[in-house]
């Protein structure tokens, strides 16, 4: 499963401290570089991890840890205490307009999972909400996007709204919420196409949709699979549209999973939602802290501080 | 030239040290090539650089580009990166596999507008009939590249539509008959085993086929393209890799651990979303994309 091999090699790393009685700067920055490298084999970015090791090392080597009882327990804890810091501490609901509709757009890169995930909202808004949800068929590049969208739709029950592909997508938004407020929908789900952060055109598009739509909520779809180019993409929507939350897809994977680190650390934006598979049910709501402790392994890092 | 190019980016260090080598480091980790790779290539650019006894950053930056072209053509002495047909005459089979949304329909697509500009009677299979819309997908590329597209109903079973595909491939005499799969993860056991059978089927009815077997990778993909590559290669013996998406920021520096590990070469990269954006791998251009900004 995602993260798992992030967990073995930080475990590794932390339990060859446990071992030592007394701790030197040498075990320190040997430990540092291990950890260093745990973080970049799992695709976290290597100027987040060359911060992170920044920090923890200067705490680590501060005088009142080498010399504590318990030198290698105070590590492990720094460490953890870190990376939930980078993590975020605790999860963030989906934000909600104060009156009907509550609009959710969600952008990024191609094939990141965007339409997707739009269907496993609207199932998850349906079931916890008894929602109305109405979906806007805003890609009018993708071969048979709104094909797509529609088959989604039938599959979770949720309405689509589409005016093929020869409308701009702007305009087809604006019809699209016009017709929400005639049917009085509780939520709005846009589905953008996807497109690259670099492709000038194509982001003025999204920040018109925003201008005109003001979505309570802009998720940032990101495949758990990206390598180091998580942060350029983070950065890159965030700066154009202040994206309002992260969706991470794809964890039913075997990936590591940096880039949730990464993303999180550079934009400061709480991972809300992941995708855990293709089915329509498969999503789930992030907690940050569960997922720390499950990079660290909490279970076993517990016991690491104890014995420690 | 390449080598000029590559000049101008190493002008800014005034010397070959250590902080050189570890920006250059830095910039190969950033490219995705890997921790362990990266290492691997500055430690024997420091020894190439020591061999030549160079001290400018410009005299240096010809040995890194003959050291990266070659670290990357060393693993393939023996494999070509040439697209494999059967001989004039007889059927050929392409079958597309990768992890979901890679880009195995695009490219199929656009590989298609080019085997048919090029006089190639080309077929299509639909052999994603799991995903909403895919169908739907190839179809609209088939039109737009003039190339009709074998179907049956969503969610019916992939094997049976490429085994129709197949068999109106050879009683029609097509050339070439590109078959598109549904995306999966490497980890899924039963997706894994459900891609063995339609590459068994493909081979049973037409022995030599398929000719090739490309993995579909995302270049934004980090060190998990190595264990999709692996796992691939071991189900559906993969004989060549399409790396997508190089026109966004990603540079997919992974194939060249790719490359290193598994001696499987990159034959074609995608570049964009549009018909034309496939192109055939140039090691000379990759490697220079692995410094750009
Ligand atoms: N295994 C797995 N696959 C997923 C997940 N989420 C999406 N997918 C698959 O990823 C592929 C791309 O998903 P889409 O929803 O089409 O992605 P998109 O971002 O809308 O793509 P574009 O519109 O082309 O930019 C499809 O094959 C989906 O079934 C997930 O959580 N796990
Ligand atoms: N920028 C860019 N986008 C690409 C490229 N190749 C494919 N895409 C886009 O990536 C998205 C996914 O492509 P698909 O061809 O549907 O990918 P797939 O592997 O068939 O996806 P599944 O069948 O869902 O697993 C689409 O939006 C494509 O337009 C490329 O080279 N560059
Ligand atoms: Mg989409
Ligand atoms: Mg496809």
């Amino acid at each position: 499963m995602a993260f798992e091999g992030l967990t073995e090699r930080l475990q590794g790393a932390l339990s060859k401290l446990r071992r030592k009685g007394k701790i030197t700067e040498t075990d320190v920055n040997q430990a540092m570089r291990e950890i260093r490298l745990a973080l970049l084999e799992a695709d976290v970015n290597f100027k987040v991890v060359k911060d992170f090791i920044k920090v923890v090392k200067e705490r680590a080597i501060g005088a009142e840890v080498l010399d504590s009882l318990s030198p290698a327990q105070q590590i492990v804890k720094i460490v953890d205490e870190e990376l939930t810091k980078m993590m975020g501490e605790t999860a963030v609901p989906l934000n909600k307009s104060p009156h009907i509709p509550t609009i959710i757009m969600m952008v990024g890169l191609q094939g990141a999972g965007k339409t997707t995930t739009a269907g496993k909202l609207a199932k998850y808004l349906i079931q916890n909400e008894k929602a109305r949800p109405l979906m806007i068929a805003a890609d009018v590049y993708r071969p048979a996007a709104i094909e797509q969208l529609k088959t989604v739709g039938k599959q979770v029950d949720a309405q689509v709204f589409e005016m093929g592909t020869d409308v701009n997508p702007v305009e087809i938004v604006r019809q699209g919420l016009a017709q929400a407020a005639l049917q009085k929908n509780d939520y709005v789900l846009i589905d953008t196409a996807g497109r690259l952060q670099i492709d000038e055109a194509l982001m003025q598009e999204l920040a018109d949709i925003n201008e005109l739509a003001h979505p309570n909520e802009i998720l940032l779809t990101v495949d758990a699979m990206t390598g180091q180019a998580a942060v350029d993409v983070a950065e890159g929507f965030n700066s154009r549209l202040d994206v309002t939350g992260v969706v991470l897809t794809k964890l039913d994977g075997d990936t590591r999973g940096g880039a949730a680190l990464s993303i999180r650390a550079v934009t400061g934006k709480p991972i809300k939602f992941t995708g855990q598979g293709e089915k329509l049910d498969q999503l789930d709501i992030f907690y940050p802290d569960r997922m720390s402790s499950r990079i660290l392994g909490m279970g076993d890092m517990l016991s690491l501080i104890e014995k420690a | 030239t390449f080598g000029q190019r590559l000049n101008a980016l190493f002008a800014n260090f005034r010397s070959v040290d250590e902080a050189f080598f570890d920006d250059v480091e830095e910039m190969l980790i950033e490219a995705d090539v890997g921790y362990e790779t990266a290492m691997k290539i500055a430690d024997e650019l420091r020894d190439e650089v020591k061999l030549r006894n160079v001290k400018k950053p410009e005299a240096v930056s010809q040995a890194i580009v003959e050291k990266l072209v070659d670290l990357y053509g060393q693993e393939g002495q023996a494999e070509d990166n040439q697209l494999h047909f059967a001989p004039q005459g007889e059927l050929t089979v392409f079958l597309f596999v990768g992890v979901n949304g890679a880009g195995k329909t695009t490219s199929i697509g656009k590989f298609a507008h080019q085997l048919e500009k090029a006089g190639k009677k080309v077929l299509l299979a639909a052999g994603d009939t799991f995903r909403a819309g895919a169908i739907e997908q190839l179809q609209e590329w088939g039109r737009r590249d003039n190339v009709p597209v074998v179907a049956s109903a969503a969610g019916s079973d992939p094997a049976s539509v490429v085994y129709d595909a197949v068999k109106r491939a050879k009683e029609e005499q097509f050339d070439i008959l590109l078959v598109d799969t549904a995306g999966r993860l490497q980890n899924n056991v039963n997706l894994m085993k459900e891609l063995e059978k339609v590459k068994r089927i493909i081979t049973r009815e037409v022995p030599a086929a398929p000719q090739e077997v490309l993995l579909v990778l995302d270049a934004t993909t980090g060190q998990n393209a190595l264990v999709q590559a692996k796992q691939f290669k071991q189900t559906t013996d993969v004989t060549g890799i399409v790396l997508t998406k190089l026109d966004g920021s990603a540079k997919g520096g992974i194939v060249l651990a790719v490359r290193t590990e598994l001696h499987l070469p990159v034959k074609m990269v995608g570049l964009g979303e549009q018909m034309n954006d496939l192109q055939l791998f140039d090691p000379n251009r990759f490697v220079y994309g692995l410094f750009k900004d």
